[in-house]
């Protein structure tokens, strides 16, 4: 694991298809600090989560609003953060997709997602407008998926 | 994403190539399941081994192509699961809900 500190910082107007440029960044910022192959899928599918939520759900898909993404690696320490233009959500009110009532679902797993392959997820809401989610990972623990699987 | 469709002893098998994500497979997938069971189709078996990424919004899609047909009277079942979708099943629990082959003979079998 590499003991320097890394940081990188893109802005993207909120499209679609500007997802897969932050989830790229984000896996090649894990394989260069030596995970695996599969631990940086699962960390860019976090990420992928993250400015998914922040296109639609935040920035309501205002192309007009950009969305702002910073990883800072510090040792093996990553942490990411992913912030929008939007009005913000209320966290307790996000419902538990393993719920049995949730279940079949058809959305409503983001934020599972982020929880189960990051070790911590935080909001913060600022109180002119935007959303920023925090995301933590400990690179040297490996995979989060694995320790979650049944 | 890409769809093509073969039938095999009444079964419809649809393979699915590429990317099931917000904004773009997602809603193909919803297309194609929508036009197989306006043609009538009501034993669906998709192939997802070409499935390179999928998403919340892909597995939400496929939660939703699964009620489609089945609220039809159907079944749709999934073939040859890339290892990282199916550890997604696992991980949301969807892996109780959809009944998964590895072969595709008795995948057609079963319908």
């Amino acid at each position: 694991m590499q003991g320097d500190g890394e940081r990188i910082e893109i802005t993207i107007s909120s499209r679609f298809e500007n997802i897969e440029l932050v989830q790229v960044i984000a896996e090649h910022l894990c394989e260069n600090a030596g995970v695996d192959e599969d631990g940086s899928h699962w960390i860019g599918m976090a990420v992928r989560e993250a400015v998914a939520n922040a296109i639609k759900h935040g920035n309501k898909l205002d192309i007009s609003k950009k969305v702002n993404a910073t990883f800072d690696l510090r040792g093996s320490e990553l942490e990411i953060t992913i912030s929008d233009e939007g009005a913000g959500f209320d966290p307790t009110k996000v419902s538990d997709p393993l719920d049995k009532q949730n279940l079949m679902k058809t959305s409503g797993r983001g934020i599972f997602y982020m929880k189960t392959f990051m070790d911590a997820v935080h909001y913060s809401f600022n109180p002119g407008g935007g959303t920023s989610l925090v995301m933590t990972k400990n690179l040297a623990k490996g995979s989060g998926i694995a320790s979650t699987k049944a | 994403m890409k769809a093509t469709s073969r039938n095999v002893n009444g079964v419809d098998i649809i393979k699915l190539d590429g990317k099931i994500t917000i904004g773009a497979g997602d809603q193909q997938l919803r297309e194609v399941i929508g036009s197989a069971c306006n043609e009538g189709k009501n034993k669906i078996l998709l192939d997802m081994s070409g499935v390179t990424t999928i998403d919340s919004s892909g597995i939400g899609e496929l939660v939703g192509s699964y009620t489609t047909v089945t609220n039809r009277g159907g079944k749709l079942k999934l073939l040859h699961l890339p290892a990282k979708l199916n550890e997604l099943l696992h991980v949301t629990q969807l892996i109780t809900v959809f009944e998964v082959y590895e072969n595709e003979q008795e995948a057609v079998s079963s319908f």
